[in-house]
């Protein structure tokens, strides 16, 4: 591996979902939010809480509790939106916003820094896990934000109106 | 570095593209055996513009194309051809051949460089004189193999062995030496190839009264005593080619140099109102003897059109334009309308600076006033998306003069309303219907001109497109006075295929109904028209994704009329808000009937599971909104709440809400640009308070309705 780009430490923004820390690059992150009135939209999974207008756009709402079957939490005024910015696998360019616990820091994290996931088989699936790194002696889970925002629904869905 | 030239690139394509739209319908307009210079010259222009914006990229292959084009053009225009009907189509083919180019490269691809080939021949060959000239032989392959090679003159001299030196009638125009040429300079240039003899011809020069000291009066004859090039010696002229006269013939050829050609100078010095010509295609005129000889090519077969369809299906569904072309007067409007908004805005400023209950009818007014600037404002800013329907009318030209050739089959195209404007999108969106159903009413409606002679009719069939307005749709009708529909035969099929029983009747509207099945086709044998993909199905879908309706109306022996209901435009609807429980939705006005309180003695239950209201003398299923978006309503008793009737996909449904709320006009947001297509819904759109509220889509609600049904049996029981 090239050292040169390997030791470059990139921004993350973390967050907490329960007791867990989750990071995206911060270079995704368009704005942080807090909770406001959604627009439930039906027939849709039950991890998309809905929509929002974002200053004019239709932004969905993703609720990663929801998402990671973890317990789910009443909405509230300390409730956070991380607005990110997701690259479907055709390049388009969407909007999304994701609902978590709190937003906690931002790191330095090197490349090279960044191990990849244990296998767990299909006990947990971690394919939308880019790597475990270590900050301050915790650890912190990188998320491959355009992996988790295209899979399943959204991404077949996507497809198929790309028709 | 050199500029970035992608946008300018980008230009040049939508502009070709344009001229290129031009030049087929202006050749479509020309008539056989008359020449008329008016159409001629606008496709000699757009030719010309093409040439033109090819060499500022150096994409020589188009340039030299074009440039035979423009030749032939030019000899046409000069009346050394007569229009006949395989130049125009042999015209019309290489308009083909130049789309086909210039997508390739708009797209970076390669194109059929035979096909390029041949035609460039037939060109090259239909010229005046190429017969009696066949002594080059450039390759045109290795023009078109080779696009780098510069200049679009070509090199090679025509018997350069031979030559003795050159002849050269040199009159430049009046201005030319204001434009900084001096032709002492270009003399001096030319006597460095060899011997030059200057012969002035000072017979223009005036009165000295009326002399122009800035003006050029003299003309001169060269002959130059040298084995030069004949490019060498255009070179010398390049500059000056535009402002002048230019005759360049061999010393050996035995014709007078001067053709006669009439020069019509710039429009600005002469008094003549020199057409609309300018003067560039003058020097191509002059230019012409010489390049003749030089390209004239090795292919000898004129005319004979083959497969101009497959390049023209190929070419036509090129990238759709994003951007658009606005009259100025839209845009004025639109400044004006700002400029009031701004008064508006001040005036409320002031009533706001010092409010008290003794201005409230003032800032009545002003709210007033602001409402009305908004709409018009709205108004005019959608009135930017829209374009005559004009831009997807006159392809047709083409189109039904190809297909009328293929089929043996005379038609006579006729368009009225073309004016009629139309959202952009629409318009793109609605152009492989419109093909669809005017390829379909060439090979199934018209009949052969023996058939219709033997009908009583007229041997040539019209075939009539018709764009109007009504309401807040735009209806556009293509009709036929051909054959109709067979009823027998439609019946037939319907029977064949499963979908009618012997002991059903259906009226004539049922049968043609049937011809929007998809698969369903009363033609035996498959034509290359028939089975192109796009069905009638496909046609019916694609309108109704754009909100639009179609309807077949014909009568046996008189032909038949397809009508298409759109809305005008894609992103504003009038829309009725409802509420379900917490959630407010939007119906679109235009798929409402009524609304009514449902009356319990006519709800009726059917099958035990789904239930019907009967509405006068029609039993409409009932749709319980919240049942099926799984919300928790304020109300489950069908009385408490109100049945929207709506109608979509022509059924009729009574969708179940709480209450009615305002009517508004709806800006409707995507919800597919950051999310995805939800079954049922249309889009979204953002109330007065800023949150967001869908836009319901009533045929998709009705199929909705219809895939779910089985499994809400035990809800629809429950909560009766």
């Amino acid at each position: 591996m090239n050292t040169d780009t390997a030791n470059i430490a990139n921004k993350y923004l973390t967050f907490v979902l329960a007791t867990e820390e989750y990071a995206v690059d911060i270079l995704r992150v368009q704005e942080i939010k807090g909770w406001s009135k959604v627009t439930m939209i039906p027939s849709t999974p039950d991890y998309i809480c809905g929509v929002i207008n974002l200053r004019g756009t239709i932004v969905p709402i993703i609720d990663l509790r929801v998402r990671f079957s973890l317990e789910q939490k009443e909405y509230g005024a300390m409730t956070v939106v991380v607005v990110v910015k997701v690259m479907s696998n055709n390049g388009k360019e969407r909007i999304m916003g994701i609902v978590v616990d709190a937003v906690s820091d931002v790191y330095d994290v090197a490349e090279n820094e960044i191990k990849p996931p244990p296998d767990f088989g299909s006990v947990i699936s971690t394919e939308f896990v880019r790597g475990l790194a270590t900050v301050d002696d915790k650890m912190v889970i990188v998320l491959d934000i355009d992996r988790l925002l295209n899979s399943n629904e959204l991404a077949i869905v996507d497809i198929l109106s790309e028709k | 570095m050199p500029i970035d030239l992608t946008e300018v690139r980008e230009l040049f394509f939508e502009e070709s593209f344009e001229n290129l739209d031009m030049m087929e319908s202006n050749l479509l307009d020309l008539e056989v055996g008359r020449i008329d210079k008016e159409l001629i010259n606008g496709i000699f222009r757009a030719a010309h513009s093409i040439k033109g914006g090819a060499g500022i990229f150096s994409f020589e292959h188009i340039v030299n194309f074009a440039h035979a084009a423009e030749t032939l053009l030019d000899e046409m225009r000069n009346g050394e051809h007569i229009v006949t009907q395989s130049l125009i189509d042999l015209l019309l083919r290489s308009g083909d051949v130049l789309r086909m180019m210039l997508s390739a490269l708009q797209e970076n691809t390669d194109y059929d460089i035979q096909e390029a080939q041949a035609c460039q021949d037939e060109l090259q060959s239909a010229l005046k004189d190429s017969m009696e000239n066949p002594f080059a032989d450039i390759d045109v392959a290795d023009m078109l193999a080779a696009p780098v090679t510069k200049p679009a003159t070509s090199e090679k001299p025509p018997s350069s062995a031979t030559n003795k030196g050159w002849r050269i009638v040199f009159k430049p125009d009046l201005s030319m030496l204001k434009t900084g040429n001096d032709p002492i300079n270009l003399f001096r240039e030319l006597a460095s190839n060899g011997e030059l003899e200057v012969k002035v011809d000072t017979s223009q020069i005036p009165a000295f009264a009326e002399l122009d000291p800035q003006a050029c009066y003299l003309n001169w004859e060269l002959t130059l005593l040298a084995d030069t090039e004949r490019a060498a010696i255009d070179e010398i002229f390049e500059w000056v080619e535009d402002d002048c006269e230019l005759h360049i013939t061999a010393l050996d050829s035995e014709s007078p140099p001067s053709l006669p050609l009439q020069k019509e100078g710039e429009p600005t010095l002469e008094a003549a109102p020199a057409l609309d010509k300018s003067e560039a295609p003058t020097v191509e005129a002059a230019k012409e003897p010489a390049d003749k000889r030089e390209e004239s090519g090795v292919g000898r077969i004129i005319g004979s059109v083959k497969d101009t369809k497959h390049t023209h299906s190929a070419t036509h569904h090129a990238t759709e334009a994003n951007s658009i072309r606005v009259g100025i007067d839209k845009i004025d409007n639109l400044i004006n309308m700002v400029g009031e908004l701004v008064i508006t805005q001040s005036m409320l400023d002031q009533i706001g600076e010092n409010l008290d209950n003794s201005h409230v009818t003032q800032l009545r007014d002003g709210l007033a006033q602001l409402e009305r600037n908004t709409r018009e404002l709205q108004e005019s800013v959608m009135r930017i998306r829209m374009l005559p329907i004009s831009f997807s009318f006159n392809r047709f030209g083409r189109l039904v003069h190809d297909l009328g050739t293929q089929l043996g089959k005379k038609v006579e195209l006729k368009l009225s309303g073309e004016h009629t404007e139309l959202d952009k999108t629409v318009l793109e969106k609605m152009s492989d219907p419109l093909v669809h159903l005017v390829r379909n009413a060439l090979d199934h409606g018209i009949e052969t001109p023996e058939q219709r002679r033997a009908a009583g009719k007229p041997e040539t069939g019209v075939l009539h497109l018709h764009a109007f307005h009504q309401g807040g749709n735009i209806i556009i009708q293509i009709s036929d006075d051909g054959a109709g529909f067979d009823v027998q035969k439609i019946r037939a099929k319907a029977i064949q295929k499963g979908l009618l029983s012997h002991e059903e009747r259906p009226t004539n509207e049922q049968l043609y109904e049937f011809i929007f099945q998809p698969g369903f086709s009363t033609i035996e044998q498959v034509s290359d028209l028939s089975g192109r993909g796009v069905g009638m199905d496909v046609v019916r879908r694609n309108i109704r994704a754009l909100g639009g309706t179609i309807e077949v109306k014909s009568k046996r022996g008189q032909g038949s009329t397809f009508s298409i209901r759109l809305p005008l435009t894609l992103a504003i609807l009038d829309g009725q808000l409802v509420r379900v429980g917490q959630e407010i939705y939007i119906l679109p006005l235009l798929s409402i009937i009524e609304s009514l309180r449902a009356k319990p003695k006519l709800v009726n239950s059917l099958a035990g599971s789904a239930q019907v209201y009967r509405l006068r003398d029609e039993y409409i299923p009932i749709l319980r909104l919240y049942d099926l978006f799984g919300i928790t309503p304020r109300t489950t008793q069908l009385e408490q709440g109100l049945l929207v009737m709506v109608e979509g996909d022509g059924q009729k449904m009574g969708l179940f809400v709480d209450e009615l709320l305002s009517q508004q006009q709806i800006v409707i947001k995507s919800l597919e640009s950051n999310y995805q297509k939800v079954e049922g819904i249309s889009g979204a759109t953002i109330l007065g308070d800023g949150s967001v509220a869908l836009i319901l889509d009533v045929a998709g609600l009705i199929r909705l309705f219809h895939t779910q049904i089985p499994q809400k049996r035990p809800n629809f029981r429950s909560s009766l």
